[in-house]
């Protein structure tokens, strides 16, 4: 177990300047997710268009790995459909959680996430924002927490 | 700090009366232990102190020599078992000097001492529009209940606030005692700031208005002395894992008075004096809230925990905690970006902190790394983290097994974490 498997320079570097930072007003979705564990706070806000999400913002507070996770997230995202995303944020779900893990698309800078799972007390933080994607676009204001 | 002439020789303190971490260190097996192939450097006796194999032995010397039921049977184990809880709650009973064992009760924590206080005396104490007063640095313990207890009778929870340096102040605390008072609720000692409050002037002043104190001891047990009779508090409260007992274990004290006057909160076995289907009555203090089995194996720890705190000698262990505390401040002050928070006069040796630009979690998965186990997050304390305006701060505590090597051991890993975050 490395240090430099969970920060990675991309992780730090998405960590520093968050990319897609702010909130979308008005949104057609939102969502609020909370890890109550660290204390992170995580609001989702959503552009749709027909079966797109063409925009995403996010804004909150939490550690450098649930910060450059939703920013990750945020990117690998914009512009795909409900189902592509339901399907890339099942793929980065098991990075997160399983050893050795290969996924069967190339996740490209999400791939920075691959050390997440090697340390358990910090899958919570990486997961918190894929699941408050799934929340919003499953209900259009809706609130998770991982506990 | 001067010591009194009986503690100034044990085979914990050297010739000066100063206690050798070293000796104390090996009492305790876990911290030989490695993690992440570093030695433990453990710095979380905020969260749960380790238990000393003095405290281990006792409770499997219980469990292979004497364990029954208590209070029940007439065989030679059951006896044996009695003496042993009986003998546990004696024991408290001289620490915190309290009047009576009568007024010991056994319960799981702090948090279940709390919830008895305020389903059992609350209930009766409290009307439409009375008010329990409580502070801004609560544990979520000394909050939640009072909460539920207010919303069901109609109350109102007050909160005091706090000056900048973290401490409850005696001006404010008066401004805020008012007529509807019916209770105070307040730590001892601060598990954020470490704060120590002014217990024992704030209590005086609650009593000139007939108001009771429950003090939640949890983080003062271990460390600073505690007097139930000196310091003159109705209620203290106090859990077992944080002065070196096992879990599961803890105590309610309470004035005879009050807990005679107070109704039961959980009923079945052993509170009983008679039962019959049309109804019953109460055991005795303290059996009248000590309802089913209770934990006899972690009272019988409790015990021993005390007796271990007394043969080093409680003075001793403060002002070894205190000098750590102090050489924590110094080094990590010189940690660039890194902001103390809580630095009241005299407070415990805990010590809350903040890194610019790295979130406390971050902190502490790094120094995990480096084998520095920390509590990091919002310590359940909520209120004081958004009256802080913080989402969360890393927190070291220090307990009688910690040594400078140990502060040293912080200050580099959190050199570390610089690095990593640059």
């Amino acid at each position: 177990m490395d240090l430099t498997d969970l920060y990675r320079q991309v992780i730090l570097d998405h960590n520093r300047s968050p990319r897609n930072f702010g909130r979308l007003v008005p949104a057609d979705a939102e969502a609020d997710g909370h890890n109550p564990l660290c204390g992170d706070r995580l609001h989702l806000s959503l552009r749709l268009a027909g079966d797109r999400v063409p925009q995403l913002r996010f804004d909150g507070s939490g550690c450098a790995i649930s910060v450059a996770s939703a920013s990750l997230m945020s990117e690998a995202v914009s512009g795909k459909t409900r189902a592509e995303i339901a399907a890339l944020s099942s793929e980065v779900l098991q990075l997160l959680t399983q050893n050795g893990y290969s996924p069967p698309h190339d996740l490209g800078k999400l791939m920075a996430l691959a050390g997440v799972h090697e340390f358990p007390a910090r899958v919570k933080c990486a997961s918190l924002c894929w699941h408050t994607l799934l929340a919003a676009l499953a209900q259009p204001h809706a609130t998770v927490s991982t506990e | 700090m001067s010591l009194p002439a009986s503690s100034l020789s044990n085979e914990y303190l050297d010739g000066a009366g100063r206690l050798r971490a070293e000796r104390v260190r090996a009492d305790f097996p876990i911290l030989a232990r490695q993690i992440n192939g570093r030695s433990l450097t453990y710095l979380d006796s905020g969260a749960s102190a380790q238990q000393p194999t003095q405290v281990l032995e006792a409770v499997n010397y219980y469990a292979t020599h004497q364990h029954a039921n208590v209070h029940r049977g007439v065989h030679t184990l059951s006896q044996l078992a009695t003496s042993a809880f009986e003998g546990a709650r004696e024991n408290v009973r001289a620490y915190i000097n309290a009047r009576s064992t009568r007024e010991i009760i056994f319960v799981r924590g702090t948090t279940e001492a709390i919830n008895l206080v305020a389903a059992s005396y609350g209930r009766g104490a409290l009307g439409p529009g009375d008010e329990i007063l409580i502070s801004q640095l609560e544990h979520h313990a000394n909050i939640v209940p009072w909460q539920l207890l207010c919303a069901e009778r109609g109350a109102r929870l007050i909160a005091l606030p706090l000056s900048a340096d973290g401490q409850v102040e005696v001006d404010e605390f008066h401004r805020h005692l008012s007529p509807r008072t019916r209770l105070v609720a307040l730590a001892h000692v601060s598990n954020v700031l470490g704060t120590v409050l002014p217990v024992q002037e704030l209590i005086g002043l609650a009593h000139q208005q007939g108001v009771p104190v429950l003090l939640d001891g949890a983080q003062a047990i271990a460390h600073e002395a505690v007097d139930v009779q000196a310091l003159g508090c109705d209620f203290y409260a106090f859990s077992g894992h944080k002065m070196y007992a096992p879990t599961g274990i803890g105590v309610l004290y309470g004035r005879e008075a009050l807990l005679k006057a107070m109704p039961p909160w959980q009923s079945g076995g052993d509170m009983i004096l008679t039962v019959s289907i049309q109804g019953s009555t109460w055991n005795e203090l303290p059996y009248k809230f000590e309802a089913g089995t209770p934990n006899i194996s972690g009272a019988v720890g409790l015990g021993a925990a005390f007796d271990y705190i007394r043969a080093i000698g409680r003075p001793a262990i403060a002002a070894h905690e205190h000098e750590l505390a102090a050489h924590a401040n110094e080094l990590l002050q010189r940690i660039p970006g890194l902001k103390l928070i809580g630095t009241a006069p005299g407070k415990a040796a805990v010590i809350s902190f903040t890194l610019e630009g790295v979130h406390p979690h971050d902190i502490g998965t790094i120094l995990d790394h480096e084998g520095v186990a920390i509590r990091t997050g919002h310590h359940c304390a909520m209120p004081l983290m958004d009256y802080l305006g913080l989402p969360a701060t890393a927190r070291a505590s220090f307990g009688c097994y910690n040594t400078h090597a140990d502060v040293e051991a912080l200050a580099r890993a959190l050199y570390k974490v610089r690095e990593v975050f640059g």
